[in-house]
């Protein structure tokens, strides 16, 4: 199978562009979720100031596609001075759309612990951050938790997205290598397979605590 | 203003990859749900491997690989088709993944009920179980409508002239201040144009459940 040894011949510049790809969405993970745990907290806040701007955040980062956003961050606002790398860009774009899904994953899942447990923080007396930190926090990120583990994938997906911006991850690289041997159906399958190796397993870790959950309830 | 004509000239287009996709989506996930679901051990696991990894890869490496990669004697793929056929795919799989799911929320009794009353297999699942079946899963069908919607604008990257493609050539010739202009109204247009999906798909919900527990 030459098809093999072309692969095992490109697979070196795939894997530094792969690596990009997953530190781009590390990024989006790990600064996105925590900033959709406050969003989602400040949407349902008393100021409107505050749950106003926190809406607008969350509507946009929802409703416009990622792309848009990315072109945006790397097109459009060095028109107005405030350029930036390609992969700052991909990032700050990524961390918006990932911080907006989390934070309508994780509303969801405050809302869907029992009321009970709230009317028995009240009797209890504990105070109203007592009452979500320590009670309804840790329940209902545990039953985002499958939600959340999606997101990451979707996300790890969605850096490919930034290839449109000039980033060099994993679909610039399969592109490159394309460019030169005209090869794009060998190449092109390759970086599927790249994502696939890394989507795949990770859907299948998510499908297990899915169920391990649903047991653990019922 | 020029940017928004500008902007909407791609508007049809977004329109027809949207529609298309989703209409191939809507049929061709019929027979891999029943796959999803079948009693065959070998049919059920290559079916949740086939979609597994069509929803393991980005739009983006689908639409490149039918664009770029199939190239079969003089036949080409010209961009619309690569992405309507491209997005389709996509959308058969999500689309099964959603259907399968609602099929299994039908309680087994109902299936039961439909063989004791003698209806023949196709019977009982047209007008039993898919009915119900829908009922579930019609805002997901609705949420995946408008990602799908949203998910269009990918195809920009292969040179489609709908709404993002067109926003980014009006960008290309007012280099000056106003450059941003047409990416924000292109924003703005997708989550605007979103909402009658979510509206109608809400009052659709709403009018089923009367059907139901009226």
């Amino acid at each position: 199978m030459s098809w093999f040894t072309d692969w095992a011949a490109y697979l070196p510049q795939m894997l530094v562009g792969l690596r990009m790809s997953l530190y781009i969405a590390f990024v989006s993970v790990v600064l996105g979720y925590p900033l959709g745990l406050v969003l989602g907290l400040t949407v349902n806040s008393k100021n409107f100031a505050a749950r106003a701007i926190s809406l607008a955040i969350v509507e946009i980062g929802r409703g416009a596609p990622a792309l848009v956003i990315l072109y945006i961050f790397y097109y459009g606002l060095p028109k107005f001075g405030i350029s930036m790398e390609a992969v700052t860009a991909a990032c700050v774009g990524l961390v918006w759309n990932a911080a907006a899904y989390a934070s309508e994953i994780m509303r969801a899942g405050f809302q869907s612990v029992d009321r009970g447990q709230l009317e028995a923080s009240n009797a209890l007396g504990l105070s109203r951050r007592d009452t979500f930190v320590r009670i309804i926090m840790p329940q209902g990120i545990r039953s985002a938790i499958p939600g959340l583990m999606g997101l990451a994938i979707q996300m790890f997906q969605g850096t490919s997205l930034a290839f449109a911006i000039t980033v060099p991850e994993l679909m610039k690289a399969a592109d490159e290598i394309g460019g030169r041997n005209f090869n794009y159906l060998e190449t092109f399958m390759l970086a599927g397979l790249c994502y696939a190796a890394i989507t795949l397993p990770a859907t299948w870790i998510t499908v297990f605590f899915e169920k391990r959950m649903k047991r653990a309830y019922a | 203003m020029d940017a928004l004509f500008a902007v909407l000239q791609g508007l049809p287009l977004t329109v027809v990859l949207t529609a298309s996709s989703f209409a191939i989506g809507l049929v061709g996930a019929v027979p891999v749900a029943l796959g999803l679901n079948s009693h065959n051990v070998v049919l059920r696991m290559s079916c949740r491997l086939v979609v597994d990894l069509i929803r393991g890869v980005p739009i983006i490496v689908w639409l490149f690989l039918l664009k770029f990669g199939i190239h079969i004697g003089t036949f080409k793929f010209n961009p619309i088709n690569a992405a309507i056929i491209g997005l389709g795919v996509v959308s058969i799989a999500y689309l099964a993944e959603i259907y399968r799911g609602g099929l299994q929320t039908v309680p087994r009794g109902q299936f039961e009920a439909a063989d004791a009353l003698g209806l023949p297999n196709r019977a009982s699942l047209v007008g039993v179980i898919a009915p119900q079946a829908f009922r579930i899963v019609s805002p997901s069908i609705a949420t995946y409508l408008v990602g799908l919607f949203k998910d269009s604008s990918i195809a920009s990257t292969i040179i489609v002239a709908e709404l993002v493609f067109q926003s980014q050539s009006f960008a290309r010739q007012h280099p000056t201040g106003e450059g941003i202009l047409p990416y924000i109204i292109v924003g703005a247009l997708y989550i605007v144009l979103s909402l009658p999906v979510a509206y109608a798909s809400r009052r659709l919900d709403s009018r089923m459940r009367k059907a139901v527990f009226a």
